[in-house]
């Protein structure tokens, strides 16, 4: 499959555009990097990617057709602070079948413990709940990832962690995965290119 | 200059009904750090690291209880001291943009928070965290998030005090501007002042920092120099330690399987014991013992 974003631009309502003629594409099985000094727009354009915010102008086309409006969305987007992607008033198993329900090795190779699944998101740590984001994102019909600082609050073990098991999921499944970072280790480590944000845009 | 012995925290909590219940959150955790010197404070998220940061300065929540003794300066900081040496002679760099005031220029929020710093001080620092001139007539809301933690930053950098407290100062921010605000935490320290870094960036504490302390459920298991965090973590004296060190993307980028014993969990022996390759069933029995080795505290039986 082919993610592709056409000459996507983003206009702020007093008429300043944060970033113009972007694109992009993104094949199955490839992994690539975005980075980019912070408050350029990066994560406005993760947002556009996965169909949780509408361009100015340019569009996003999923084997050439538009993304899908309804149903499962096959592109997934994970933020960068998991606390505010969770529902407070939801126990954490509820939270994480909301789209799907993720098998038990699935979970075993997050490292979620089962104990966890009859908690509150404010009795976990960040690290931990940024696990079942990721499992809850990576159901059967997801066929890109959008990967936003996915793991920067994180400490180098979680990181690791979640990391590998994600890149063994990408390779099984076929997933093409962005990955938007600041962290150039991290970038080199799992990417095969990486995309320097400001020379795909031009205001 | 600082020193924390045996500090607990426990938290009082409602169980179900009235029934309520004290979780020990921080068990037995010692650090100290010398004037001039800078101290880096690891270990993954929930570890106890801001409730450290909390301690010293006295804000934690009411229903937390604390037992151990910190020392400043060699007065015993008494919930009166900390008040008093607040903002002046210990400042804080907090770990949310919360922290700020909503309805307050963030120009003068820096020199309120500093007790009155002057203009000049907080435009210098400021511009050395490349804040625009215009920024410190702006309110929180105006501001991006790394400009808000570059705001927070500069409040410690004008305050004059003789210890910072620095609670993530770097996530947010993009790489050149972290570069500056370290080297100003540097400078800072080798004026005379005590730098106690909490920090989950391995790559920026081994920059700046002197000694790192090496946090994992609620207490220290390492405390080392920075040296030892080099080439394969050989020297590194805590199977904890040396994961953390092998788990970055610089290095193998390898994960230890298993994840941080929650408080409730009340484990008799060593709390990494679980997730450790070396374990033994002595490590299951008792608590260890803080020991000293090569320079370096550790937690762990079979350091060597």
């Amino acid at each position: 499959m082919l993610l592709e974003a056409h000459n996507i631009g983003l206009r702020h309502p007093n008429g300043h555009w944060l970033f113009r003629n972007l694109s992009i594409s993104l094949r199955s099985g490839e992994i690539v990097g975005i980075r980019g000094p912070s408050g350029c727009g990066k994560t406005s354009f993760a947002r556009i990617l996965s169909g949780y915010e509408q361009p100015s102008e340019g569009v996003v086309l999923l084997d050439n057709s538009p993304l899908p409006k309804t149903n499962y969305h096959p592109v997934q987007l994970i933020y960068q602070h998991p606390e505010k992607a969770v529902n407070h008033r939801w126990k954490m198993s509820k939270i994480l079948n909301e789209g799907w329900t993720p098998d038990d090795h699935l979970l075993t190779s997050l490292g979620i413990e089962r104990e966890w699944l009859n908690r509150w998101p404010n009795e976990l740590s960040g690290g931990e709940l940024q696990r079942f984001c990721v499992a809850r994102a990576l159901g059967p019909k997801t066929k890109f990832l959008i990967a936003d600082e996915m793991t920067t609050m994180l400490d180098a073990i979680s990181q690791a962690q979640i990391w590998q098991s994600v890149l063994d999921i990408a390779q099984k499944r076929n997933l093409g995965i962005l990955v938007v970072s600041h962290d150039d280790h991290l970038l080199k480590r799992v990417c095969s290119r990486v995309i320097e944000f400001h020379n795909i845009s031009y205001k | 200059m600082l020193e924390v012995n045996h500090l607990s925290i426990s938290f009082l909590q409602y169980e179900k009904g009235l029934k309520q219940q004290q979780l020990k959150v921080i068990k037995d955790l010692s650090v100290s750090v010398h004037s001039g010197e800078i101290l880096a404070v690891v270990g993954s998220s929930g570890s106890g690291k801001s409730l450290l940061a909390h301690a010293i300065l006295g804000i934690l929540p009411t229903n937390a209880t604390t037992e151990g003794t910190i020392y400043f300066d060699g007065v015993k900081l008494t919930p009166e001291k900390k008040e008093e040496f607040r903002g002046k002679e210990i400042s804080f760099v907090p770990q949310s943009v919360n922290f700020l005031d909503p309805l307050m220029r963030v120009g003068t929020q820096v020199r309120n928070a500093a007790r009155g710093a002057s203009t000049s001080a907080q435009r210098k620092a400021f511009e050395r965290l490349r804040l625009a001139k215009d920024v410190e007539q702006k309110f929180p809301f105006q501001l991006s998030g790394g400009m808000a933690r570059r705001v927070l930053a500069s409040t410690a950098m004008v305050s004059g005090a003789k210890l910072i407290i620095a609670d993530e100062p770097t996530p947010g921010m993009d790489p050149t501007v972290i570069k500056e605000a370290l080297k100003y935490f540097r400078e800072l320290a080798d004026s005379g002042c005590t730098v106690l870094m909490i920090t989950h960036d391995i790559g920026a504490a081994l920059e700046i920092a002197d000694k790192i302390a090496v946090f994992y459920a609620g207490t220290t298991v390492e405390s080392a120099m920075v040296n030892d965090f080099s080439g394969d973590g050989r020297l590194l004296r805590h199977p904890y330690s040396k994961a953390l060190w092998r788990a970055l993307p610089q290095n193998d980028f390898l994960p230890i399987p298993g994840s941080q014993p929650l408080p409730y969990a009340n484990l008799p022996g060593c709390l990494f014991e679980p997730r450790c390759a070396f374990a033994t069933t002595e490590c299951r029995q008792d608590e260890p013992k803080p020991r000293e080795i090569r320079n370096g505290i550790v937690r762990c039986i079979h350091a060597t």
